[in-house]
Protein backbone atom coordinates (compact mmCIF):
# COMPACT_ATOMS: atom_id res chain seq x y z
CA UNK A 1 0.00 0.00 0.00
CA UNK A 2 1.52 3.46 -1.11
CA UNK A 3 1.61 6.47 1.35
CA UNK A 4 -1.14 8.45 -1.46
CA UNK A 5 -3.58 4.95 -0.65
CA UNK A 6 -2.99 5.58 2.64
CA UNK A 7 -4.41 8.90 3.14
CA UNK A 8 -6.91 8.18 0.61
CA UNK A 9 -8.52 4.58 2.18
CA UNK A 10 -11.82 4.86 3.95
CA UNK A 11 -11.72 2.49 7.18
CA UNK A 12 -14.95 0.84 7.67
CA UNK A 13 -15.31 2.70 10.89
CA UNK A 14 -15.73 5.55 8.85
CA UNK A 15 -18.52 4.24 6.83
CA UNK A 16 -20.14 3.35 9.93
CA UNK A 17 -19.80 6.61 11.22
CA UNK A 18 -20.88 8.08 8.06
CA UNK A 19 -23.65 6.03 7.75
CA UNK A 20 -25.01 6.12 11.17
CA UNK A 21 -25.33 10.05 11.20
CA UNK A 22 -27.31 9.60 7.57
CA UNK A 23 -29.91 7.21 8.64
CA UNK A 24 -30.11 9.33 12.46
CA UNK A 25 -31.10 12.09 10.73
CA UNK A 26 -33.98 10.83 8.69
CA UNK A 27 -34.45 9.14 12.37
CA UNK A 28 -34.47 11.80 14.27
CA UNK A 29 -36.84 13.40 12.26
CA UNK A 30 -39.17 11.16 11.96
CA UNK A 31 -39.42 11.05 8.25
CA UNK A 32 -40.77 7.56 6.80
CA UNK A 33 -39.83 5.95 4.03
CA UNK A 34 -43.60 6.49 2.54
CA UNK A 35 -43.34 10.21 3.50
CA UNK A 36 -40.28 10.69 1.41
CA UNK A 37 -41.78 9.13 -1.29
CA UNK A 38 -44.77 11.65 -0.70
CA UNK A 39 -42.51 14.49 -1.16
CA UNK A 40 -40.59 13.27 -3.82
CA UNK A 41 -43.64 12.46 -5.97
CA UNK A 42 -45.33 16.57 -5.05
CA UNK A 43 -41.97 17.72 -6.00
CA UNK A 44 -41.92 15.74 -9.06
CA UNK A 45 -45.46 16.96 -10.21
CA UNK A 46 -44.39 20.84 -8.96
CA UNK A 47 -41.32 20.60 -11.27
CA UNK A 48 -42.94 19.24 -14.09
CA UNK A 49 -45.30 21.67 -14.55
CA UNK A 50 -41.74 24.07 -15.77
CA UNK A 51 -39.46 21.67 -16.73
CA UNK A 52 -39.39 17.64 -18.28
CA UNK A 53 -36.96 16.17 -15.44
CA UNK A 54 -35.27 13.12 -15.40
CA UNK A 55 -37.52 11.22 -13.12
CA UNK A 56 -35.39 7.61 -13.34
CA UNK A 57 -32.35 10.17 -11.99
CA UNK A 58 -34.39 11.82 -9.71
CA UNK A 59 -32.76 11.44 -5.96
CA UNK A 60 -34.20 12.84 -2.73
CA UNK A 61 -33.10 12.33 0.34
CA UNK A 62 -32.65 14.07 4.22
CA UNK A 63 -28.43 14.45 4.62
CA UNK A 64 -26.72 17.47 7.06
CA UNK A 65 -25.27 20.28 5.91
CA UNK A 66 -22.95 22.81 7.67
CA UNK A 67 -25.76 25.86 8.83
CA UNK A 68 -24.92 29.14 8.10
CA UNK A 69 -25.31 30.67 10.84
CA UNK A 70 -23.47 29.05 14.16
CA UNK A 71 -25.81 26.30 14.65
CA UNK A 72 -23.06 23.49 13.45
CA UNK A 73 -24.55 20.84 11.33
CA UNK A 74 -28.21 20.65 10.82
CA UNK A 75 -30.60 18.49 8.68
CA UNK A 76 -30.92 19.53 5.14
CA UNK A 77 -33.36 18.08 2.11
CA UNK A 78 -31.24 17.42 -0.78
CA UNK A 79 -32.67 16.83 -3.87
CA UNK A 80 -30.58 15.65 -7.16
CA UNK A 81 -33.19 16.72 -10.16
CA UNK A 82 -31.64 16.01 -13.71
CA UNK A 83 -33.36 18.19 -15.99
CA UNK A 84 -34.15 16.81 -19.51
CA UNK A 85 -35.16 19.57 -21.76
CA UNK A 86 -35.58 23.35 -20.10
CA UNK A 87 -37.83 24.40 -23.03
CA UNK A 88 -40.57 22.43 -23.04
CA UNK A 89 -42.50 25.06 -21.65
CA UNK A 90 -42.13 27.50 -24.20
CA UNK A 91 -43.85 25.87 -27.20
CA UNK B 1 -33.54 9.34 49.41
CA UNK B 2 -32.76 7.00 47.27
CA UNK B 3 -31.94 7.34 43.45
CA UNK B 4 -33.43 5.30 40.73
CA UNK B 5 -30.91 4.34 37.58
CA UNK B 6 -32.60 2.77 34.49
CA UNK B 7 -30.09 0.42 32.16
CA UNK B 8 -31.69 0.64 28.73
CA UNK B 9 -30.29 -0.09 25.33
CA UNK B 10 -32.63 -0.76 22.67
CA UNK B 11 -30.87 -3.08 20.91
CA UNK B 12 -30.67 -7.08 22.69
CA UNK B 13 -27.42 -8.35 23.81
CA UNK B 14 -25.61 -5.67 24.21
CA UNK B 15 -24.98 -5.66 27.96
CA UNK B 16 -27.82 -4.48 30.31
CA UNK B 17 -28.11 -7.26 32.47
CA UNK B 18 -24.79 -7.50 32.86
CA UNK B 19 -23.71 -3.72 33.58
CA UNK B 20 -26.78 -3.48 35.96
CA UNK B 21 -25.32 -6.40 37.48
CA UNK B 22 -21.40 -5.55 37.84
CA UNK B 23 -22.58 -1.47 38.52
CA UNK B 24 -24.95 -2.93 41.12
CA UNK B 25 -22.44 -4.49 42.79
CA UNK B 26 -19.93 -1.97 42.13
CA UNK B 27 -21.72 0.49 44.24
CA UNK B 28 -22.80 -1.78 46.83
CA UNK B 29 -19.15 -2.34 47.45
CA UNK B 30 -18.89 1.51 47.82
CA UNK B 31 -20.96 1.05 50.77
CA UNK B 32 -23.99 1.83 49.07
CA UNK B 33 -27.04 -0.06 49.93
CA UNK B 34 -28.16 -1.27 46.18
CA UNK B 35 -31.25 -3.13 44.97
CA UNK B 36 -31.51 -4.52 41.83
CA UNK B 37 -34.79 -5.19 40.06
CA UNK B 38 -35.03 -7.15 36.94
CA UNK B 39 -37.91 -5.89 35.07
CA UNK B 40 -37.84 -8.12 32.04
CA UNK B 41 -40.69 -9.77 32.44
CA UNK B 42 -40.77 -13.50 30.91
CA UNK B 43 -37.19 -13.64 30.39
CA UNK B 44 -35.65 -13.78 33.22
CA UNK B 45 -31.90 -12.92 33.36
CA UNK B 46 -30.58 -11.26 36.44
CA UNK B 47 -30.57 -13.61 38.66
CA UNK B 48 -28.55 -15.90 37.14
CA UNK B 49 -26.08 -13.32 35.96
CA UNK B 50 -25.90 -12.38 39.76
CA UNK B 51 -25.80 -16.13 40.77
CA UNK B 52 -28.97 -16.04 42.85
CA UNK B 53 -31.35 -18.34 40.68
CA UNK B 54 -31.44 -20.63 43.71
CA UNK B 55 -32.58 -18.48 46.21
CA UNK B 56 -36.09 -17.14 44.52
CA UNK B 57 -39.20 -17.14 46.42
CA UNK B 58 -41.54 -14.14 44.89
CA UNK B 59 -40.89 -12.19 42.19
CA UNK B 60 -41.78 -8.54 41.43
CA UNK B 61 -45.17 -9.40 39.80
CA UNK B 62 -46.42 -11.02 43.21
CA UNK B 63 -44.58 -7.63 44.75
CA UNK B 64 -47.53 -5.69 42.47
CA UNK B 65 -50.33 -8.41 42.61
CA UNK B 66 -49.73 -8.45 46.01
CA UNK B 67 -49.13 -11.55 46.87
CA UNK B 68 -46.25 -10.73 49.39
CA UNK B 69 -44.44 -7.97 50.46
CA UNK B 70 -41.61 -6.39 49.14
CA UNK B 71 -39.30 -7.65 51.75
CA UNK B 72 -40.37 -11.19 51.60
CA UNK B 73 -39.40 -10.92 47.77
CA UNK B 74 -36.12 -9.23 48.09
CA UNK B 75 -33.09 -12.01 47.97
CA UNK B 76 -30.03 -10.29 49.80
CA UNK B 77 -26.79 -10.94 48.15
CA UNK B 78 -24.86 -12.29 50.97
CA UNK B 79 -21.48 -11.80 49.54
CA UNK B 80 -22.31 -8.32 49.59
CA UNK B 81 -23.84 -6.79 52.86
CA UNK B 82 -25.70 -4.04 51.48
CA UNK B 83 -27.13 -5.69 47.68
CA UNK B 84 -30.24 -6.90 47.04
CA UNK B 85 -32.22 -8.36 44.16
CA UNK B 86 -35.96 -7.91 42.98
CA UNK B 87 -36.16 -11.22 40.48
CA UNK B 88 -38.41 -10.37 37.39
CA UNK B 89 -41.38 -12.91 37.04
CA UNK B 90 -40.31 -15.89 34.40
CA UNK B 91 -44.23 -17.41 33.49
CA UNK B 92 -46.06 -14.05 32.67
CA UNK B 93 -45.25 -11.15 30.44
CA UNK B 94 -44.84 -7.50 30.19
CA UNK B 95 -48.41 -6.75 30.29
CA UNK B 96 -48.22 -8.12 34.34
CA UNK B 97 -47.38 -4.71 35.49
CA UNK B 98 -48.13 -0.89 34.06
CA UNK B 99 -45.86 2.32 34.23
CA UNK B 100 -47.86 3.25 37.58
CA UNK B 101 -46.99 0.68 39.40
CA UNK B 102 -43.51 0.38 38.83
CA UNK B 103 -43.51 4.10 40.14
CA UNK B 104 -45.29 3.16 42.72
CA UNK B 105 -42.83 0.44 43.76
CA UNK B 106 -39.71 2.62 42.92
CA UNK B 107 -40.68 5.12 45.13
CA UNK B 108 -41.38 2.68 48.38
CA UNK B 109 -38.14 1.30 47.68
CA UNK B 110 -36.43 4.89 47.64
CA UNK B 111 -36.54 5.29 51.41
CA UNK B 112 -34.79 2.12 51.87
CA UNK B 113 -31.92 2.20 49.37
CA UNK B 114 -29.53 4.71 48.37
CA UNK B 115 -29.41 2.96 44.38
CA UNK B 116 -32.60 1.57 43.06
CA UNK B 117 -31.51 -0.03 39.27
CA UNK B 118 -33.90 -1.20 36.82
CA UNK B 119 -32.65 -3.60 34.30
CA UNK B 120 -34.65 -3.12 31.66
CA UNK B 121 -35.83 -5.21 28.98
CA UNK B 122 -34.87 -4.95 24.76
CA UNK B 123 -36.86 -2.58 22.80
CA UNK B 124 -39.56 0.34 23.43
CA UNK B 125 -42.37 -1.37 24.56
CA UNK B 126 -44.31 -1.69 27.71
CA UNK B 127 -41.26 -3.41 29.03
CA UNK B 128 -39.33 0.24 28.17
CA UNK B 129 -42.12 1.72 29.56
CA UNK B 130 -42.54 0.06 33.29
CA UNK B 131 -38.69 0.35 33.19
CA UNK B 132 -38.49 3.78 32.40
CA UNK B 133 -41.67 5.12 34.49
CA UNK B 134 -40.43 5.54 38.30
CA UNK B 135 -36.35 6.28 37.02
CA UNK B 136 -34.61 9.92 37.87
CA UNK B 137 -31.22 8.96 35.79
CA UNK B 138 -30.48 6.82 32.74
CA UNK B 139 -27.64 4.53 31.45
CA UNK B 140 -27.90 3.68 27.80
CA UNK B 141 -25.29 1.05 26.68
CA UNK B 142 -24.06 0.62 23.27
CA UNK B 143 -21.95 -1.31 21.37
CA UNK B 144 -19.98 0.47 18.92
CA UNK B 145 -21.75 -0.97 16.14
CA UNK B 146 -24.28 0.84 13.63
CA UNK B 147 -27.03 -1.40 14.99
CA UNK B 148 -26.60 -0.68 18.55
CA UNK B 149 -26.07 2.77 18.42
CA UNK B 150 -29.05 3.82 16.26
CA UNK B 151 -31.01 1.72 18.55
CA UNK B 152 -29.34 3.45 21.16
CA UNK B 153 -29.99 7.15 19.43
CA UNK B 154 -33.96 6.15 19.63
CA UNK B 155 -33.61 5.26 23.07
CA UNK B 156 -32.24 8.85 24.11
CA UNK B 157 -34.98 9.92 22.05
CA UNK B 158 -37.96 8.08 24.14
CA UNK B 159 -36.17 9.01 27.42
CA UNK B 160 -35.82 12.67 26.46
CA UNK B 161 -39.43 12.44 25.88
CA UNK B 162 -40.17 11.12 29.29
CA UNK B 163 -38.49 13.66 30.72
CA UNK B 164 -35.91 11.56 32.35
CA UNK B 165 -33.46 14.45 32.38
CA UNK B 166 -29.85 12.83 32.91
CA UNK B 167 -29.12 10.15 30.59
CA UNK B 168 -25.15 8.97 30.12
CA UNK B 169 -24.07 6.70 28.02
CA UNK B 170 -21.49 3.33 28.18
CA UNK B 171 -19.70 2.08 25.34
CA UNK B 172 -19.32 -1.78 25.69
CA UNK B 173 -17.13 -4.26 24.03
CA UNK B 174 -15.28 -1.83 22.77
CA UNK B 175 -11.47 -3.66 20.55
CA UNK B 176 -9.06 -1.35 21.29
CA UNK B 177 -7.17 -3.41 18.77
CA UNK B 178 -9.47 -2.72 16.38
CA UNK B 179 -10.77 1.24 16.54
CA UNK B 180 -6.87 1.15 16.35
CA UNK B 181 -6.75 0.01 12.76
CA UNK B 182 -10.07 1.98 11.78
CA UNK B 183 -12.24 -1.16 11.42
CA UNK B 184 -14.33 -0.35 14.68
CA UNK B 185 -16.10 2.99 15.71
CA UNK B 186 -14.02 4.06 19.11
CA UNK B 187 -15.76 5.54 22.19
CA UNK B 188 -15.25 9.39 20.68
CA UNK B 189 -17.21 8.19 17.71
CA UNK B 190 -20.18 7.15 19.44
CA UNK B 191 -20.37 10.05 21.40
CA UNK B 192 -20.02 12.39 18.91
CA UNK B 193 -22.93 10.18 16.69
CA UNK B 194 -25.49 10.25 19.97
CA UNK B 195 -24.20 13.92 21.30
CA UNK B 196 -24.91 12.62 25.31
CA UNK B 197 -22.63 12.19 28.27
CA UNK B 198 -20.30 9.06 28.23
CA UNK B 199 -19.79 7.51 31.67
CA UNK B 200 -17.80 4.85 30.93
CA UNK B 201 -16.27 2.45 28.42
CA UNK B 202 -16.04 -1.41 28.83
CA UNK B 203 -13.43 -3.02 26.83
CA UNK B 204 -14.41 -6.33 25.07
CA UNK B 205 -13.16 -8.84 27.36
CA UNK B 206 -13.52 -12.64 28.13
CA UNK B 207 -13.50 -12.12 31.63
CA UNK B 208 -17.34 -10.97 31.88
CA UNK B 209 -18.21 -14.56 29.64
CA UNK B 210 -16.06 -16.43 32.55
CA UNK B 211 -18.15 -14.25 35.72
CA UNK B 212 -21.33 -14.80 34.02
CA UNK B 213 -20.69 -18.65 33.81
CA UNK B 214 -20.11 -18.61 37.24
CA UNK B 215 -22.51 -16.02 38.89
CA UNK B 216 -20.11 -13.62 39.62
CA UNK B 217 -19.94 -10.18 39.15
CA UNK B 218 -16.31 -9.07 38.11
CA UNK B 219 -16.43 -5.67 39.35
CA UNK B 220 -13.45 -4.82 40.95
CA UNK B 221 -11.56 -7.54 40.09
CA UNK B 222 -8.11 -7.30 38.63
CA UNK B 223 -9.42 -7.42 35.06
CA UNK B 224 -9.84 -4.64 32.24
CA UNK B 225 -13.62 -4.66 32.42
CA UNK B 226 -13.98 -5.37 36.41
CA UNK B 227 -11.76 -1.83 36.76
CA UNK B 228 -13.85 -0.08 33.73
CA UNK B 229 -17.33 -0.96 35.77
CA UNK B 230 -15.61 -0.02 39.15
CA UNK B 231 -14.64 3.48 37.50
CA UNK B 232 -18.58 3.76 36.15
CA UNK B 233 -19.64 3.19 40.07
CA UNK B 234 -17.46 5.65 41.23
CA UNK B 235 -18.66 8.28 38.66
CA UNK B 236 -22.34 7.84 39.11
CA UNK B 237 -21.45 8.81 42.88
CA UNK B 238 -20.08 11.81 41.20
CA UNK B 239 -16.33 11.07 41.44
CA UNK B 240 -14.08 12.30 38.70
CA UNK B 241 -12.36 9.06 37.78
CA UNK B 242 -9.85 9.13 34.77
CA UNK B 243 -10.54 6.59 31.90
CA UNK B 244 -8.47 3.30 31.60
CA UNK B 245 -5.80 2.90 28.65
CA UNK B 246 -7.63 0.32 27.33
CA UNK B 247 -4.76 -0.85 24.64
CA UNK B 248 -2.07 -2.89 26.37
CA UNK B 249 0.29 -1.94 24.47
CA UNK B 250 1.18 1.47 22.95
CA UNK B 251 4.01 3.83 21.79
CA UNK B 252 4.94 7.05 23.40
CA UNK B 253 3.94 8.82 20.12
CA UNK B 254 -0.22 8.06 20.50
CA UNK B 255 0.00 8.12 24.75
CA UNK B 256 1.27 11.52 23.70
CA UNK B 257 -1.60 12.30 21.08
CA UNK B 258 -4.42 10.78 23.63
CA UNK B 259 -3.41 13.34 26.59
CA UNK B 260 -3.47 16.35 24.25
CA UNK B 261 -6.87 14.80 23.21
CA UNK B 262 -8.16 14.85 26.70
CA UNK B 263 -6.82 18.33 27.50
Amino acid sequence: MSLADFFKKKTSSNVAKDRLKLVLVSDRAGCSPEIMEQIKNDIITVISRYIEIDMEGLDIKITQTQSEGNNGVVPALFANIPIKDLKTNKK
Amino acid sequence: MGEVIVVTSGKGGVGKTTTTANVGTGLAKLDKKVVLIDTDIGLRNLDVVMGLENRIVYNLVDVVEGNCRIKQALIKDKRYPNLYLLPSAQTRDKTAVTPEQMKKLADELRDEFDYIIMDCPAGIEQGFKNAIAGADRALVITTPEVSAVRDADRIIGLLEANEIKRTHLIVNRLRSDMVKRGDMMSSGDVVEILAVDLIGVIPDDENIVISTNQGEPLVGSDTLAGQAYMNISRRILGEDVPYLELSGRQGLFSKLANLLKKN
